[in-house]
């Protein structure tokens, strides 16, 4: 194995944390420590969490402090490797030979016999199956990239298995293997990371491959920094207060529990609201920024008022 | 690669982690990597190497502590026998070993003891005191106490205070030795216990599980329904090669004038796994029922599509409560509003017809379990029959065993001609058997 040139970036964990904090993305040490290993023992992150927690962020949040082109692969049901590795031209080579059908009508003029012309074709025979006639996908294009770059598998559960199988190659062993030209090796190996809902349980083979990313919702000190990063404008003691009662909310028995985004989003909200403290009827009246489902929202506008008191009341004790 | 990485992947897999010889090589690269000197670090670097879902993580999490609960990793004492310097095989360095405050000499001698007496190898509890024993014995305790009892019997003031100062030292000593003894266990042998427990369990007959029994079940139900799930929830799809879909192909090809340049085959939907299950909850079967709902309850993530009848006397659709409610109390309910009165499977079978006949259609495989007593009532065959006739499969499970079958007021030799499936179900295991059949109907 080849010593891979080791961008500062990555030169040690908190150099990591320095990086992605320079660019917005509040890390944790294990975040950093995922991202540190992927580099230095050339696997591919697979990271796991609910939604909403930084996933896809932490990817591109990697490309940009490194400077890296980010190429991103949105998985779906149906994903097959013409729209994830690479795809002939069809519509170019069909151009192509109508184009040069004269020409091998000239070509083949003089020789004589059908042995002899078809000898001649034979020549030219694999032009039409050349990398000038395919086209790249996500996959491949990492596979070409020199200097660099991060590979984002999005959502890795919802495609089929067969595309997980797809997959094994490249995570393994930076290759892609095209029928018709040959293998295809990395220049350089792509940072590759994948991120999953765990809408399914993926394959083992898969996950063995891969080192295992848990991020879970952040505790009170790293959500306030979040929040703080993406929306400065917000005041010190709102933004306690909010946050104390995002953390609250996540401790009730709800369908589906707020995460960051909509830490955020609330966060926007409120300041659009030009509101200054947590009160309980605005509160009720923006649940549905946090809340996604009609149930959660009515079982926890019932206890708006409470939970609003605790929160003001956690807030000024940190 | 480093000993006390390979042997603490080793406890990892008892405590039931999948770690594959790949991952301890990345394992061992990340060690030369990280190195020893930051413990948080080290943990959350073989957190994102070695384990590899949220159990494996808390387990791991769990193992580090106890595993790399001392400051000098066990690679960093020698592991010779030999007889340098301190080594505390004489009677006379033994109480002084014990009475020295030196934890880390005293931890490097329990260490080493406990790799002669074989530690790592214990499986359950009891054999505490049993490792202690060949710990001291490996550090030369038998020596200690020849002199012990040379020292108590001999009459003198300065003997008896020597013997009491053994006394004290073994003491001390075996203090030591239970206490390294049961933090072993914690890494290597709890794990294991556990799991013979639960296979115990799964494989005891449900009419006789007790209260604690009935605890632990909740667990391996848990994990039984979600080895169903895992192996039933993959692939909806299979791709029929060979029948050509004229429809799409032409469709697809539109853009190159026609010439199928994309093949398009046909494909082949399965069905998605649809259960009516009909218990019987009256008090003869009533363990049966609340373990067969536990299993429903758990699968229903798989099993979308799922309702759940109880009867005793008439028939109450319970799938609301089941979903609704906690599982103590959805159990609780189920048993207070159906379970009363004597069972009668005619009536229950009216009922079905007459509210819940669209829930059945040639999809839907209807699991009933019950023993078939109905109290010498009408068994209503004729409705039977045509649920039969009417679902993809009935599936019955009888908690009597096949010995008793037909016997008293039993039906059930009757029903068992319309029933593609009838079974003896008195484990867990036999249910699991049951339900991967079931399920293995829609793969």
């Amino acid at each position: 194995m080849t010593a891979l040139p080791t961008p500062d970036g990555l030169s040690s964990i908190d150099a990591v944390t320095e990086g992605l904090a320079g660019v917005g993305y509040i890390s944790t040490r294990s975040i950093s420590t995922a991202v540190y290993l992927a580099h230095h023992l050339r696997k591919p992150v697979l990271i796991e969490g609910p939604a909403g927690v930084g996933k896809t962020d932490l990817a591109r949040s990697v490309a940009k402090c490194l400077n890296y082109p980010l190429l991103r692969m949105q998985c779906y049901e149906g994903l097959d490797e013409s729209k994830a590795l690479y795809e002939w031209k069809y519509g170019k080579q069909l151009l192509y030979t109508q184009i040069l059908k004269e020409k091998i009508h000239d070509l083949v003029a003089d020789a004589d016999g059908l042995d002899a012309s078809f000898a001649k074709l034979r020549d030219f025979q694999d032009l039409f199956f050349s990398r000038e006639f395919l086209e790249p996908r996500p996959l491949l294009k990492a596979m070409e990239q020199t200097g660099g770059s991060v590979l984002l598998i999005d959502e890795i559960d919802k495609s089929d298995e067969e595309f997980e199988a797809l997959l094994l190659e490249i995570l393994s062993d930076y290759q892609v293997t095209v029928p018709e030209i040959g293998t295809i090796e990395a220049q350089v190996p792509p940072l590759v990371m994948l991120t999953s809902n765990a809408t399914r349980e993926l394959g083992d083979a898969l996950k063995r491959r891969c080192l295992h990313l848990h991020i879970d919702f952040p505790d009170a000190e790293r959500e306030r920094l979040i929040v703080r990063a993406r929306v400065p404008e917000i005041s010190a003691s709102l933004l306690a207060q909010l946050v104390a009662f995002i953390q609250l909310v996540r401790g009730e028995n709800l369908r589906k529990l707020p995460s960051i985004s909509e830490t955020i989003d609330w966060a926007r909200t409120l300041l659009l609201l030009h509101a200054d403290a947590l009160e309980p009827t605005m509160v009720r009246e923006t649940l549905n920024v946090i809340l996604k489902r009609q149930s959660d929202i009515l079982s926890l506008a019932a206890k708006a008022e409470a939970l609003t008191r605790d929160a003001v009341k956690a807030a000024e004790a940190a | 690669m480093e000993r006390a990485l390979t042997n603490y992947i080793r406890a990892l897999r008892t405590a039931g982690a999948a770690v594959s010889p790949s991952e301890a090589i990345d394992a061992a690269r990340t060690l030369a990597l990280i190195g020893y000197a930051e413990r948080q670090t080290l943990k959350d670097s073989l957190s994102v190497v070695l384990a590899k879902t949220t159990e494996e993580k808390d387990l791991h999490d769990r193992l580090f502590d106890l595993y790399f609960s001392r400051a000098t990793p066990a690679h960093e004492i020698p592991p010779t026998h030999g007889d340098e310097g301190g080594q505390p095989d004489s009677e006379q360095s033994l109480p002084d070993l014990a009475n020295s405050n030196d934890a880390n000499r005293m931890a490097v001698a329990m260490e080493r003891a406990g790799a002669a007496a074989g530690v790592d190898q214990i499986r359950f509890a009891s054999q505490g005191a049993f490792f202690a024993r060949r710990m001291l014995e490996a550090l030369g305790v038998e020596a200690l106490e020849q002199r012990l009892m040379d020292r108590l019997q001999t009459r003198t003031p300065e003997a008896q205070a020597e013997a009491q100062a053994l006394i004290d030292a073994r003491g001390a000593l075996t203090r030591e030795a239970r206490k390294f003894v049961d933090r072993r266990f914690e890494v290597f042998g709890r794990a294991a216990t556990e799991t013979f427990m639960n296979d115990a369990v799964a494989n005891r007959a449900i009419d006789k599980l007790s209260l604690r029994d009935m605890e632990r079940m909740k667990a391996v139900v848990a994990r039984m329904a979600k080895r169903l799930a895992v192996r039933h929830s993959r692939r909806r799809k299979v791709r029929n090669r060979g029948h050509l879909d004229i429809r799409r192909t032409l469709r697809a090809n539109a853009g190159y004038d026609g010439v199928p340049f994309e093949v398009v085959f046909k494909r082949k939907h399965r069905d998605r796994p649809k259960i009516v299950a009909i218990c019987d909850v009256s008090g003869s079967v009533a363990a049966y029922v609340r373990f067969l709902l536990m299993f429903l309850y758990a699968l229903s993530e798989t099993v979308a599509d799922l309702g759940a009848f109880a009867f005793a006397h008439e028939l109450r659709d319970v799938s609301g409560p089941l979903k609704n409610l906690t599982f103590e109390a959805a159990m609780e309910y189920i048993i207070q509003e159906v379970g009363s009165g004597g069972t009668d499977y005619g009536q229950a079978l009216i009922d079905l017809r007459e509210h819940s006949w669209d829930q059945i259609d040639r999809r839907t495989t209807v699991l009933i379990l019950g023993d078939g007593r109905s109290n010498h009532t009408d068994p209503r065959l004729d409705i039977f029959a045509e649920v039969a006739d009417r679902a993809k499969r009935v599936v019955w499970l009888c908690p009597e065993p096949p010995g008793r079958w037909g016997s008293g007021d039993s039906e059930i030799l009757r029903y068992r001609p319309f029933c593609t499936h009838l079974s003896h179900c008195a484990t867990a295991l036999d249910l699991e058997q049951a339900l991967d059949e079931i399920l293995l109907a829609y793969d």
